[in-house]
């Protein structure tokens, strides 16, 4: 690959989206959550706690501009004006530079409660691997936070880790889960997630003769004992759900869910949605609180 | 609710852990700590349906409370027994290392 730019293989599809069943017209409430992640953002809009239209897109230079295009992208398929909305709540790492927030609330919490929403009040143990960090949680019927950890001290195991891992690897980062089950045996995991030291492992491991499938395979499976251990510190409780974007690895997801010994829950939804969707839900729940 | 703060690296595990629900808010851990790691927040930032004042572990020092704690916790046996676990009646704060 000598000439011409190389592909960019960390690179997911953004999308956006309008629930064809219902308009805004008659909504008492309609209320935005934004998430602005590391690595992508969301905007969420209900109405009267109804997924009403979503933008996912990747985050862009800066958080308030990565947070008014999320915003703009999820309108785009509407006839709704920004104006119409009743409230609006920031989420995520970048959620104290969301310009048309009302009020802040921490990605745990969100994730919580968008779990609850996505999977329903049987939800106990949610993770969430995002591009910078990972979120375990535990929580009630509710969607109540009980326990919490996050780690996001470094890229170890997270969305961006497995992004610069694709990308060494020239790997399309859709394909990477798959592409970990094609081999023959499991080699041992990676020695560390670390992002630095991982990549300098896998080249070596590449030289080895190790195919790039086993690589990944060894990969997934460092990531997926990394998340683990963290589960294990807050404690497992069924049922489990996965949000995030790193739920759609399964390379990851596959490996970490033999350990558990627990399925995860299943979604329709675009597990990267949780964090605005329970923003937009809090939303909800505090028009009716103020309300009445 | 148990708010685990902190990291777990190559090295090991350092969590503060807050228990919410065994918490009186009385701020003693934001003034014994000679680190400054607490910081009383008007309300749960990971509840936003509960208005009450909390303490929480500053996000700035989160990522380096192996080396924050570390005048509280010469090494050796005999630990002496760290001032905000001590001044906290509700014994709601714990260590994981
Ligand atoms: S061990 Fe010492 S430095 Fe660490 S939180 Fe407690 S009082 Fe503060
Ligand atoms: S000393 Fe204990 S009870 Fe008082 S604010 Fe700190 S954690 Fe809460």
């Amino acid at each position: 690959m000598l000439e011409g730019k190389k592909p960019e293989f960390w690179r997911w599809t953004e999308s956006n989206w309008i629930n064809p069943d219902i308009g805004w017209e008659e909504a008492r409430f309609i209320t935005l959550g934004i998430d602005v992640g590391s690595v992508s953002s969301q905007a969420v809009i209900m109405t009267d706690g109804n997924m009403y239209a979503y933008g996912n897109m990747r985050t862009g230079a800066d958080s308030p501009n990565s947070a008014r295009n999320a915003l703009k992208f999820a309108l785009e398929k509407t006839t709704l004006n920004e104006d119409k909305i009743s409230y609006c709540i920031g989420t995520g790492y970048g959620r104290v530079n969301v310009p048309m927030a009302d009020r802040t609330v921490t990605e745990i919490a969100c994730h919580a409660r968008g779990a609850n929403f996505f999977y329903g009040s049987k939800v106990r143990t949610v993770l969430d691997v995002g591009g910078q960090d990972i979120k375990a949680i535990r929580c009630d019927e509710k969607g109540k936070v009980t326990n919490f950890l996050m780690n996001d001290k470094c890229a170890a195991g997270t969305g961006r880790g497995m992004e610069v891992f694709a990308d060494l690897l020239s790997v399309p980062i859709g394909e990477v889960g798959e592409r970990s089950y094609l081999v023959e045996k499991e080699p041992p995991a990676v020695s560390s997630t670390c992002v630095v030291y991982a990549k300098s492992e896998a080249t070596s491991l590449l030289r080895k003769g190790l195919s790039t499938n086993e690589v990944l395979a060894a990969y997934c499976s460092a990531m997926a004992e990394r998340i683990y251990s963290l589960l294990k510190r807050i404690g497992i409780e069924p049922e489990f759900a996965i949000t995030g974007g790193m739920a759609k690895n399964i390379g990851v997801v596959g490996r970490l869910t033999k350990k558990m010994g627990l399925e995860p829950l299943k979604t329709s939804w675009d597990t990267q949605l949780a964090g605005a969707a329970g923003a937009a839900l809090f939303g909800f729940a505090l028009c009716h609180k103020r309300n009445g | 609710m148990l708010a685990n703060y902190g990291y777990s690296d190559g090295s090991g595990n350092y969590f503060i852990t807050i228990d919410t629900d065994k918490c009186n808010a009385c701020g003693e851990c934001v003034e014994a700590c000679p680190a400054n790691i607490f910081e009383m927040a008007d309300e749960d930032p990971n509840d936003p349906m509960n208005a009450e004042p909390l303490p929480i572990v500053l996000p700035e020092k989160k990522n380096k409370l192996k080396y924050e704690c570390a005048t509280c916790k010469p090494s050796g046996d005999n630990r002496p027994t760290l001032p905000c676990v001590m001044v906290c009646e509700g014994c709601a704060i714990t260590h994981s290392w």
